[in-house]
């Protein structure tokens, strides 16, 4: 093999890294947020007696727990301007993350709540708390102690993903990756060191999310 | 000259579905093979083994699936190998695979009681006996709800494989909404395929559960 690695001329670019990454970081921090709501409101919309409620969130979620996230992107991106609705690529990518995220956190949230047993919202009553209380200091804790760790990988994961917008030209990391490449034709290095970049943000993420739970839940264990 | 996205162009959507379907076996079955020695290597009692298993777990799980399309479709000729699209997509899929087999296996495995070996220990069956008829068959019915759930991921994944061009469902798609100029049509059609696809496997995740639930 006759191939000489040249890293030094990719590292050259390191603006253009820099500011992929943080749009990186944007897109996947606004998604999380957004898509975190959606699932709460999809999760209590679930639960709700009315069917012309309930269906259309369980449609929503079978939807687009089973297409594909390039397949949902390329629908917002390149097929909503036929209804008339233009957004740009980075907009496009921060809806499709966001909704994407939402139906994942939605049965997520969802399986959290049914996951609590019936007996500790009735232990809860019968100590003499109101509905709001036992909300509050029995079910949320629980319930959301029961989420975090299945939430925060869905957040990783959804993190990695935000690669998939640069395929409409979102001008995250994995997009910078494209353009580093037409400078350099050093296409291998190129691909390398970013897709290594990522294993950070993961690391970095996962480290936040633990710290997170170490100080809600290890650190005052009983409420 | 642009036309109108007609019956026959969703019967060639349909056609390419088959390398879409093509790709994930080929995962399915390459990731299956690798899982099975990542899940044996994370579960030997050999420290070292142990140690790589996990970094190579985190190595895979921690990078985003394109990145690996593109290394494998840049990186693997430079050792002399002239790969297309298909062998880069078939080679980084099953490695990809491989990492979240091995993961869910190792941990149906593992999840099987300790109390089930003693068990099998005091009736007198020998190692290899408890590990077959005794722990494996527990650990398959744990493991066949995340594993199908996986399966889904990875057709769901196969997507990704046309952005390196390999021509399946998504990138039959891209080239048929550029000819027809009808992109919403095209994706809500392909995005039907997928669905139709990801959902019957799901229930067929359910069908087997019970099936094997009842067996017991």
């Amino acid at each position: 093999m006759e191939y000489n690695f040249i890293f030094r001329s990719v590292l050259r670019f390191q603006d253009e890294i820099l500011s992929g990454l943080l749009l990186t970081l944007q897109l996947s921090v606004s998604a999380m947020l957004i898509g975190l709501l959606i699932g709460i409101a999809g999760a209590v919309l679930s639960g709700v007696p009315q069917p012309w409620l309930r269906h259309p969130v369980r449609a929503y979620v079978e939807l687009i727990r089973n297409t594909p996230l390039l397949v949902q992107l390329f629908i917002v991106f390149f097929g909503l301007p036929t209804l008339g609705i233009r957004l740009n690529a980075n907009e496009a990518a921060l809806v499709a993350l966001s909704i994407n995220l939402g139906a994942y956190s939605t049965e997520i949230i969802r399986a959290g709540i049914e996951s609590l047993p019936r007996s500790q919202i009735e232990a809860g009553r019968a100590l003499g708390l109101t509905a709001l209380q036992t909300f509050r200091y029995i079910v949320l804790y629980q319930a959301v102690k029961a989420i975090y760790p299945a939430l925060a990988s869905q957040f990783v994961l959804l993190m990695l993903a935000t690669s998939i917008v640069s395929a409409i030209g979102a001008t995250e990391l994995f997009h910078q990756a494209a353009f580093i490449e037409s400078r350099t034709y050093r296409s291998f290095e190129v691909y390398t060191l970013i897709t290594l970049s990522y294993l950070l943000l993961t690391v970095g993420f996962r480290g936040l999310f633990s710290l997170v739970y170490w100080a809600v839940f290890v650190r005052r264990p009983s409420r | 000259m642009i036309r109108e996205f007609a019956l026959a162009d969703f019967g060639y959507l349909l056609l390419a579905t088959r390398w879409t379907i093509l790709l994930a076996l080929t995962a399915m079955l390459g990731g299956g093979f690798l899982g099975l020695v990542v899940a044996i290597c994370r579960v030997l009692p050999i420290r070292p083994l142990n140690w790589l298993t996990v970094g190579y777990i985190n190595l895979i799980q921690g990078t985003p699936l394109l990145g690996q399309l593109f290394v494998f479709f840049f990186g693997l000729p430079l050792f002399g190998l002239s790969v297309d699209a298909w062998t880069a997509a078939a080679l980084a899929m099953s490695i990809y695979a491989s990492a979240f087999f091995g993961e869910i296996w190792r941990g149906s495995l593992q999840s099987v009681p300790l109390r089930q070996w003693e068990a099998g220990a005091s009736l007198g069956l020998t190692y290899r006996q408890r590990l077959a008829y005794v722990i494996i068959p527990q650990a398959v019915r744990i493991s066949i709800p995340p594993t199908v759930g996986f399966i889904v991921q990875l057709v769901k994944n196969t997507s990704l494989a046309a952005l390196i061009g390999f021509i399946e469902l998504t990138r039959a798609s891209q080239i048929m909404a550029a000819a027809t100029f009808a992109p919403l049509q095209v994706y809500l059609a392909a995005a039907g395929i997928y669905f139709v696809i990801c959902f019957g496997l799901s229930h067929v995740s359910q069908l087997l559960e019970r099936r094997l639930h009842v067996a017991r």
